[in-house]
């Protein structure tokens, strides 16, 4: 059993992007403020903080989480995605990224990082979706600018486009 | 008058967070701390009511790294373990034969980034009277799998749940398993609801059992609890009137966005269209 | 405007118009936005935040902060003392003896209204605190509806101004009366607007600091404009306009409008910082954002149009009541005004009375919400046309034809000066491609099958570029006249040419994801023959520093047309500078040169080109060689307001914006007449927004908008009870629509470009918050085949729209409670107990007994006869909250009746029971019956809403199932209708 005492800083790591991190905190700080004010990783944002708008959305163990429900003590040892880690492998866009500025899939951007965390962990447990599964997948955040349109053609076209690069 | 008012708070109390690593440890802290401990497994309801501190338990004790609570297990019935998500269970390949009820209630629940977090039996010993969860159990006429220093005893679902937010769990007990009966031979089983949008919480939602013998249908999101009535086949304007009479018998809420009317119409339409498909 | 300005016009086949991908993006899908959170502050920056009130109108008797700055980590609390000695009330557009501080000093009106401040070394340490602070209060009456606002006799939020009508004028242009008695028909609505808002993901974020040597303060935060709110801020905090600094940081996180709302926290948050001598920086969290940022303004609406036995429109006759909150915040009473020249809509109706009230209400005030002013005009004003075609039986595209507007420019008659459209093309476009004549097909199938489907339109003038001086119509031509003149509509932009060429650009837009750093680039690359990439743009806006003026910021739709045209201009002058330097060196006609990938040249001698570094260059290395007199260094800030925007005549004639799109929006839909749900089964919106710079990111602005309209339309709303409790705190509360709800409309455009801009482009951002929901409604009213609607038309509402009569309930079953209204939390019951009345009445009001019965109560202290203190922990599961609480008894008429109160308050908010007891013998024991109404208000209620009626009766039936069991009665007998039920059928529960 560890315990983690109310009222005093602990020690917290986990492998965040693939690289080990480390950060103090009380045991009620929130994933979301623990990555943004401990680890200076602020491309995961903050919207509601009770769950509902998706924001703060990142892999554990490369599941989805939201940031602002779970604390940071409960990350201790894991493996913890955000966007920051995304990438094509030599530093550009990868391929949802690009398909979300192709296709206009955002505008403030504020719901983007969440999006995209949500689009990696769903495109991996349901590599053919159809616009019906993608539109639920996505009623787990919430986007006050686009409409959601560009958003839904961009993970439709790239789902299409990684099922036939695995295929080839 | 006077009093404190507190803020409009987003950022949890403070509390003792204890990583528990056996199912032993965890009901000896809640021997010890009670009420004033809380079981956080998914935290998918528990997390929301501390960020705006409607709860404030002294002590969180965290179970998801107990061995053995991470199982599925199908002997008699489906046995799933205290920290197992809800995705996992909707994952499971057997799935759509052991509980087809449960396979067609699942997706459901909130949303695909909430599943992966929220567990099956958090869900069930959260008692929201909207969740599909508890409805399953209680249509299902599963079983509860309670834990404590002093041992185990099962309860059934009517008996479990006893109100809003309100379970027979005692406070030095922990919600372990659950037991969703298989379905049987010749058992067809569906689920319905109606929410404002994907993924909130049930205006109404309704899990029906039909066999050659009788309909058992359960109504969740309009009483306090999930409420169960069984019924010989029924059909025709019958079945209106049963539907009928179960709506009115409902204590139904009224909240600002449906009103008692509007759940006793649902009971009665989704009912009706429910138990048509399943009695075809 | 220089001549020169309007000479240059860039060739068809640059940059502008083409859908660039945008430059904003790299940075935002990296998650290497640097939005206003992201902002590192400060070593030492502390945290706050706020106490808000549980009530909905009280006297504020103390405010008790010992006990909070007493806890470990905390530095100051800022009150309202505070705030009456360092700043000043909000100035606001009308006269009025209102005042209105950054913190509630004497009076709390709303839910949610702050009335301190904790300043800590964390947000986690601040809320802590809040729950030591101790407030006495007064409850007093309260108004939450327009119609209770304004009965006589009511309570009155302001007592200076000795009345909730704030704000009143009449206008009369042409012959109204005339036309009315003229005409064959007079048709009519009355219609409601309700309040929601936009809500933006990203919440508010201020950080300011106080700079003791100087007494200035130093702000950073998301506020977004109007910046002539800078000088209401300013004039609040008492400092020159120099002292106050306002810096926006690069990325938004949406703002539609609503973060003008926080200009009054960014005063609370500078003087925090100046008591606590530290930086201080405030989140707000989303809680606080639903619940006291901003709204729209809800309004009500008379509307009655003349109108001849053609068709034709001849006058119209408004009468418009506005609910703004508990406080006329500014811009108010501007919601009214931004329309007002425009009231007309697409229209040629040349005769018009109206009649605008601004109203005060126990709610949150009201401000800039996208659409602002729109959408209450045009769900009046559309729906009304629906309902004229349907009386005179009239197919409405040709009613539409018949009135539109037809010639441009066109003078409307309150002043608005169309300035471009063919609004019967437009409409013609939506019909042909949109398959208006096959919607009517499907209707016909569908009905006839007995589906409800319906088909509903909208048309709409959408303004953009906001004339500074529309606001001032609220007052008499006399008072403007004292006030001093106010027009135009300001917007800036500055280019620049380092000393290796390359070019940036700063612009006052304060951008919101909007993409302007693309679409400048595409302007300003296209106007010097350059790539957009090489074009760096900056609108990160220091008020000290960079070019800005009252106009400034990111609002009405401005951008394309006026801070576009801004950035166009300035981009025009450095070419000009360039091309005179280059023609000198080339020994070629200024006018003959071209700027083409990053060289410039000779019509037609691209062999004898110089690079436009080398030229520009010229300007920072060698200024000797400039002509004399040429300004040495390459740098043009442009100063733009459109011509046509005049302060009010003395007519009240007024042009509210520069320039005028057009909206035409076809929707049908199919309700589920078992569930109430409104399916869209086809939205056709066509639109003519002048000049597209960027039609993808036009598109974006549509998609965009109409999302939010049809949240407007079909789920959002800010609920209010009766009981001034605010309903719609979370995101579960308030709804935004999802993916799954929102489906994809079909977009047409047309392109009439505005001569009155620099590009001709106007705004397209806010037509279908402005559409969409008149459209919906018209399409559910259709379909509903009812003439009133209400929005959002949520199920609930639908399902009573429909209005079918519900089976009775069998023999033998009673409905189990009364019918009461949503919100009201009653609860009704009855308790067979094993004791005589007498000695039910005796444990009911001995306060032993009482303090056992009452759930949670730790003992009852006597304070007057049948009065009592107690603390009582009340709840549901693990909701659980100590309430400070007096309990009374009264109307005791013993062994049969007595009333029990019970109030209190606690960190959830506050709640109220009142309610009945009779006692009846029955046999050995006796019958309780009990009839109670309870209130909650605060943070419970407003987070806790759809939870409420279950807990209160919980609560409530809790009390007496324990008197039963106090004297030793058997399990009480409660009537829990369904345990017969479930009892009869066998079932289990």
């Amino acid at each position: 059993m560890k315990r983690y005492v109310a009222g005093e800083k602990h020690a917290v790591a986990f492998t965040l992007n693939g690289r080990e991190r480390q950060g103090w905190c009380e045991p009620r700080m929130l994933l979301s403020d623990f990555l943004r004010q401990q680890l200076g990783a602020t491309g995961t944002h903050v919207g509601c903080e009770h769950g509902v708008c998706g924001a703060c959305t990142v892999l554990i163990n490369d599941e989805p989480a939201r940031a602002c429900l779970t604390l940071a003590v409960q990350a201790e040892g894991a493996r913890v995605d955000t966007v920051e880690g995304l990438h094509d492998g030599a530093g550009g866009l990868n391929d949802l990224q690009q398909a979300f500025r192709r296709h206009h899939a955002l505008q403030c951007g504020f719901c983007t990082s969440g999006i995209l965390m949500s689009c990696e962990a769903f495109l991996r447990h349901t590599p053919c979706p159809d616009e019906k599964q993608v539109r639920e997948m996505l009623s787990g955040h919430l986007c006050r600018c686009t409409g959601y349109a560009g958003i839904v053609k961009a993970i439709l076209e790239v789902a299409a486009s990684r099922r036939e690069a695995s295929h080839a | 008058m006077d009093g404190a008012d507190g803020g409009w708070c987003v950022k949890p109390p403070v509390f003792d967070y204890l990583r528990v690593d056996t199912v032993d440890e965890a009901v000896e802290l809640l021997a010890k701390y009670g009420e004033d401990a809380r079981v956080l497994a998914g935290g998918q309801s528990l997390l929301p009511m501390l960020n705006m501190r409607l709860a404030q338990p002294r002590v969180l004790i965290d179970i998801t790294r107990c061995a053995g609570l991470d199982r599925i297990s199908a002997g008699g019935a489906l046995e799933v373990g205290a920290a197992v998500t809800q995705a996992a269970l909707e994952r499971r390949g057997t799935l759509q034969a052991e509980s087809p009820l449960l396979a067609r209630a699942l997706p459901h629940i909130s949303h695909f980034q909430v599943r992966s977090r929220g567990t099956v039996c958090g869900s069930i010993a959260h008692a929201e009277p909207s969740a599909e969860l508890p409805l399953v159990l209680a249509a299902l006429n599963g079983s509860v799998s309670l834990r404590s220093r002093k041992g185990r005893r099962e309860l059934g679902a009517g008996a479990f749940f006893t109100g809003m937010l309100a379970t027979a769990r005692r406070a030095d007990e922990l919600v372990e398993a659950v037991r969703f009966p298989l379905a049987g031979q010749g058992e067809r089983q569906g689920f319905s609801e109606f929410s404002l949008r994907h993924g909130d919480f049930a205006v109404v939602a309704l899990a029906a059992s039909v066999t050659p013998a009788r309909i058992r249908l359960a109504v969740g999101g309009v009483d306090d609890r999930p409420r169960v009535v069984e019924w010989p086949r029924l059909s025709g304007s019958a079945l209106d009137d049963g539907l009928n009479e179960l709506a009115w018998s409902l204590d139904a809420r009224n909240d600002p966005h449906a009103s008692a009317r509007q759940r006793r119409q649902l009971v009665r339409r989704l009912g009706r269209e429910l138990i048509g498909v399943l009695c075809a | 405007m220089q001549a020169s300005d309007t000479d240059f016009r860039p060739p068809p086949a640059g940059h502008i118009g083409q859908p660039l991908e945008r430059v904003e993006d790299a940075a935002l899908l990296r998650g290497a936005g640097r939005y206003a959170d992201d902002v590192a502050c400060r070593e030492g920056t502390l945290h706050c935040a706020f106490l808000r009130s549980p009530h909905p109108h009280a006297r504020l008797l103390e405010v008790d902060a010992r006990e909070a700055l007493a806890l470990p980590g905390v530095h100051a609390v800022l009150t309202g003392e505070d705030v009456l000695r360092w700043s000043s009330p909000f100035v606001v557009g009308v006269k009025q003896p209102m005042e209105h501080w950054c913190l509630a000093v004497d009076r709390v009106r709303y839910v949610g209204e702050p009335l301190a401040l904790v300043v800590a070394d964390s947000r986690y340490v601040a809320e802590d605190a809040l729950e030591l602070i101790r407030v006495r209060y007064e409850t007093l009456p309260h108004v939450v509806s327009i119609g209770d606002a304004i009965a006589a006799g009511a309570p009155v939020l302001h007592g200076k101004v000795g009345s909730n009508i704030v704000a009143e004028r009449s206008f009369r242009y042409g012959e109204p009366e005339a036309a009315f008695a003229a005409a064959a028909h007079r048709i009519g609505i009355d219609i409601s607007y309700p309040r929601n808002s936009c809500t933006p993901v990203e919440c508010g974020v201020v950080v300011a600091e106080y700079a003791e040597q100087d007494g200035s303060y130093d702000v950073l935060s998301n506020f977004m404009g109007p910046f002539s709110l800078h000088a209401v801020m300013a004039l609040a905090l008492g400092v020159p306009g120099t002292r106050l600094r306002h810096r926006s940081p690069r990325d938004s996180g949406g703002s539609f409008g609503v973060k003008q709302s926080l200009f009054p926290y960014i005063v609370a948050v500078c003087l925090a910082a100046r008591k606590a001598r530290a930086p201080v920086k405030w989140t707000e969290d989303r809680l606080e954002h639903l619940a006291a940022a901003t709204s729209a303004t809800a309004r009500q609406t008379r509307l009655e149009a003349a109108v001849a036995a053609d068709g034709r429109i001849t006058a119209l006759d408004y009468d418009q009541i506005d609910e703004c909150g508990a406080y006329l915040r500014a811009p108010e009473p501007a919601t009214l005004y931004r329309m007002h020249g425009a009231l007309t809509g697409a229209y040629a109706i040349a005769n018009l009375a109206v009649r605008n009230r601004s109203v005060l209400t126990n709610k949150t005030p009201t401000g800039l919400v996208r659409g602002f002013g729109g959408p209450q005009v045009y769900f009046a004003l559309e729906r009304l046309m629906q309902r004229i075609a349907a009386e005179l039986g009239m197919d409405l595209p040709e009613l539409y034809r018949r009135n539109f507007v037809r010639t441009f420019p066109y003078r409307a008659a309150a002043g608005a000066l169309y300035d471009s459209g063919d609004y019967a093309a437009a409409m013609s476009l939506a019909c042909a491609q949109g398959g208006w004549e096959e919607l009517r097909t499907r209707r016909q199938k569908a009905r006839a099958e007995g589906r409800l489907y319906g088909i509903g339109c909208a048309a709409v003038v959408e303004p953009s570029i906001s004339n500074m001086g529309y606001v001032s119509t609220a007052l008499t031509a006399a008072e403007r006249a004292r006030a001093g003149p106010k027009s135009g509509a300001i917007a800036t932009a500055t280019v620049g040419v380092d000393p290796l060429g390359a070019v940036s650009v700063i612009a006052a837009s304060t951008p919101a994801g909007q993409g302007h750093a693309t679409v400048l680039a595409q302007i300003v690359a296209e106007t010097l023959g350059l790539a957009p990439d090489d074009i760096t743009v900056n609108l990160e806006l220091d008020t000290q520093k960079d070019a800005w003026t009252v106009a400034s910021g990111n609002y009405s739709s401005r951008f394309a047309g006026a801070v576009a045209g801004a950035a166009f201009l300035a981009a025009g002058r450095i070419r000009a500078r360039i091309a005179g330097c280059a023609a000198r060196e080339l020994g070629a006609p200024q006018a003959e040169l071209v700027f083409a990938n990053g060289r410039i040249f000779p019509r037609g001698e691209p062999q004898r080109a110089l690079s436009f570094r080398r030229v520009a260059g010229v300007f920072h290395w060698s200024p000797a060689q400039l002509r004399a007199g040429e300004t040495p260094a390459l740098r043009e800030t442009a100063f733009w307001s459109p011509e046509s925007l005049a302060a009010p005549d003395d007519g009240d004639r007024i042009n509210p914006s520069a320039a005028y799109g057009f909206v035409f929006d076809l929707c049908a839909v199919e309700v589920d007449r078992d569930t109430g749900r409104v399916r869209i089964d086809r939205y056709v919106s066509a639109h003519d927004a002048g000049r597209l710079l960027n039609p993808m990111l036009a598109e974006g602005q549509i998609r965009g908008g109409f999302a939010q309209g049809l949240g407007a339309a079909l789920y959002e709303e800010f609920a209010y009870s009766t009981d001034g409790a605010f309903l719609a705190g979370t995101l579960v509360d308030y709804l935004v629509p999802t993916a799954c709800e929102t489906p994809d409309p079909v977009i047409l455009h047309m392109e009439s470009p505005s001569p009155l801009t620099p590009l001709g482009a106007k705004g397209i951002g806010e037509g279908n918050n402005m559409s969409t929901p008149a459209a919906i409604a018209n399409a559910v009213a259709d379909a509903l085949g009812v003439r009133d609607v209400t929005l959002p038309l949520t199920p609930q509402r639908v399902l009573e729209l429909l209005g079918e009569a519900e089976p009775p309930p069998p023999a033998g079953l009673r409905q189990p409670h009364p019918a009461a209204g949503t919100n009201v939390l009653a609860a009704e019951g009855s308790v067979t107990i094993a004791a005589s009345p007498e000695a039910v009445f005796a444990a009911l009001t001995d306060p032993q007994s009482l303090a056992r019965i009452i759930p949670g109560c730790s003992g009852l202290q006597g304070i007057a006869p049948d009065r009592y203190r107690a603390e009582v922990v009340l709840g549901v599961g693990p909701v659980k909250a100590r309430y400070t609480a007096e309990i009374a008894l009264s109307a005791l008429q013993p062994p049969h009746v007595l009333c029990l109160e019970g109030r209190g308050e606690s960190m959830l908010g506050a709640a109220h029971g009142k309610g009945t007891v009779r006692l009846e013998a029955a046999g050995a024991g006796t019958r309780l019956s009990y009839d109670y109404r309870t209130e909650v208000t605060g943070k419970i209620a407003a987070v806790g809403s759809r939870m409420l009626e279950g807990a209160a009766r919980g609560v409530i039936a809790g009390i007496f199932d324990r008197l039963a069991v106090l004297l030793q009665a058997p399990a009480p007998e409660r009537a829990p209708w369904w345990r017969r039920w479930t009892g009869r059928t066998g079932g289990g529960a």
